[in-house]
């Protein structure tokens, strides 16, 4: 096994190139930028496809027009340029062309700041563009899980002709830790029956039509199903998470990303201090994993969402386990990544406290964080 | 085993390679290991600072409150950063850009000259790799060893001409370390 040292930026897009990945259209954006440099030298020398494109627009648009020809292609940005991108998600989603967009999240709403957050869980999993779709959204906790799920974001894509996003908070895309990369893929053609190439490269020359538009409503909502039923299968199949500790786990921390593996350093702090906690992290967290959550229901007597949000997973978490058990919030908004000892105090309180289910764990939690750092 | 190094300064003297050198070195003994900058709309002559945590398993925070170690360049960061040093860990302080007595006495304490060293080097760019040096005499997680191959193997190309030089400043850092270090009772 032969390690390197990668920051995070540089070692998705080699492993994006390595993928197989044939066309890139981006536009800078801190902190992402290093990706499309890496690709300004790595994609020419190849004989690949790299444009630097005039705006955000543009680069998805540029996405979607290669989707369409069935080739593999990406784009990353930073939350304000995935903003700017959604218009062009929609049409691929409602097109039904597989495309992969990475999210190197960073503090919000509006311009910002660029330290590292988790503010668009809401805008990858549950919003995106307008009309009626879901996309896959996996949330790497490191480098090396970034660059496998950067592997699998392509083979998902196709296999269910569906948008991928990885979201990467700010920090994973700075750091640099040591990872074994995959193989060198080929690039290969594949011979989609839905791809636009041109007439003269589809099987005797039959007419191919790609579009999102469905004048009639009764189509739009065939169209509609028909993206629901897929999805439904994405659910039952593509549903990853990694769990620590939880064999006999009284209490359970959920966290993704940065704030998941900030919280397993608290975690074993606390297994430290004899209280029987585990940590689990959806790598997932579109589809939500909400039947492995709900089944630890019967055997945890509290859990704790963390997020470097003001608790936007957490929603999710409560779908899961539907009230039964009492939930806790602990969130770092803004572009402030929380420290294992907070989150070990948070765990402490939770194994101390008198738990409720009908308490607001987000309104618990702002109530006490505003002693800390007032709303203003 | 976890151990977490903050090295913390200027823009332009060398603290975030310094902490790459050691994240290198780290990699060479087959241990885990993150390196995190602190990133921001930074330019020289800035603030800058990183954080290595190196262990034997899974790391979890990248980022760390209370660090094994810390390399304190300037004044700035001796003031961030001293209090936050472990008990019984390593702190490192460059005294040519430090006009104050640093008060821990529960740290193992190195007061390096680090800019006159590099200076007689002949080379102020051999500032880091002294205090790097300081560190390992009393580090022993990372070896002098490794961090002399992973500069070997890392020293930009443009830079490979100093690769003699850069193992002589971790060899005084390390030496004047051995035998200046201030150790708790």
């Amino acid at each position: 096994m032969t390690r390197e040292l990668w920051k995070g930026n540089n070692a998705i897009a080699e492993a994006a190139v390595r993928a197989g990945l044939e066309a890139y259209f981006g536009y800078p954006i801190t902190p992402q930028t290093e990706v499309l440099e890496y690709l300004s030298r790595r994609m020419p020398e190849l004989g690949r496809v790299f444009v630097q494109a005039e705006s955000e627009l543009g680069a998805i648009n540029m996405v979607y027009g290669a989707a369409c020809t069935g080739v593999r292609v990406m784009s990353t940005s930073s939350s304000p340029g995935v903003s700017l991108m959604l218009e062009g998600l929609s049409y691929i989603a409602g097109t039904e062309v597989p495309a992969v967009l990475v999210n190197v999240m960073r503090g919000g709403p509006g311009l910002g700041n660029i330290a590292p957050a988790q503010g668009d869980y809401k805008q990858a999993v549950h919003g995106g563009g307008h009309g009626d779709y879901r996309q896959i959204v996996l949330a790497p906790a490191s480098i090396q899980e970034a660059v496998d799920l950067m592997v699998l974001s392509f083979d998902l894509a196709e296999k269910y002709r569906t948008i991928v996003m990885l979201i990467l908070d700010g920090s994973i895309g700075q750091m640099m830790e040591p990872v074994e990369m995959p193989p060198m893929q080929k690039v290969r053609r594949r011979d989609w029956d839905w791809a636009t190439r041109g007439r003269d490269q589809h099987p005797n020359g039959e007419r191919r039509f790609l579009t999102s538009i469905y004048l009639d409503p009764i189509e739009e909502e065939k169209t509609n199903l028909r993206l629901l039923k897929r999805w439904n299968i994405i659910q039952a199949n593509e549903v990853r998470y990694k769990d620590y500790f939880l064999e006999d786990a009284e209490f359970v921390v959920i966290g993704f990303g940065t704030a998941g593996r900030v919280a397993l350093s608290a975690v074993r702090a606390a297994r430290a201090k004899g209280i029987k906690v585990g940590l689990f992290r959806p790598v997932t967290v579109s589809p939500f994993p909400f039947d492995a959550v709900r089944e630890l229901v019967p055997r945890t007597r509290g859990f704790l969402v963390v997020e470097m949000n003001t608790g936007q997973m957490l929603d999710d978490v409560q779908v899961a386990i539907r009230g039964r058990v009492p939930i806790e919030f602990y969130g770092r908004p803004g572009g402030v990544v929380p420290l294992p000892e907070d989150i070990l105090a948070e765990i402490e309180r939770l194994s101390s406290d008198i738990l409720s289910v009908d308490r607001d764990p987000r309104q618990e939690w702002f109530k006490r964080m505003s002693a800390l750092t007032p709303a203003g | 085993m976890q151990k977490e190094v903050i090295v913390a300064g200027f823009g332009g003297q060398g603290v975030l390679f310094a902490g790459q050198v050691l994240t290198y070195a780290a990699l060479h003994q087959g241990l885990e290991v993150t390196w995190i900058p602190s990133y921001g709309p930074e330019m020289r002559g800035g603030t800058a600072n990183c954080t290595v945590v190196i262990a034997d398993e899974e790391i979890g925070s990248p980022l760390v409150k209370k660090p094994t170690a810390v390399i304190a360049l300037n004044l700035p960061s001796l003031n961030k950063y001293e209090k936050l040093v472990q008990p019984g860990g390593v702190l490192i302080v460059n005294q040519s850009m430090v006009d104050r007595i640093p008060e821990r006495s529960d740290v193992t304490l190195v007061l390096i000259p680090a800019n006159d060293i590099a200076d007689e080097l002949g080379s102020s760019k051999m500032l880091n790799m002294v205090v790097v040096g300081a560190l390992l005499a009393h580090f022993p997680v990372v070896t002098l060893d490794s961090v002399e191959k992973a500069l070997s193997e890392h020293l930009p190309a443009k830079h490979q001409h100093l690769l003699s030089l850069n193992g002589e400043a971790l060899r005084r850092g390390y030496d004047f370390a051995s035998q200046h270090a201030a150790v708790p009772a």
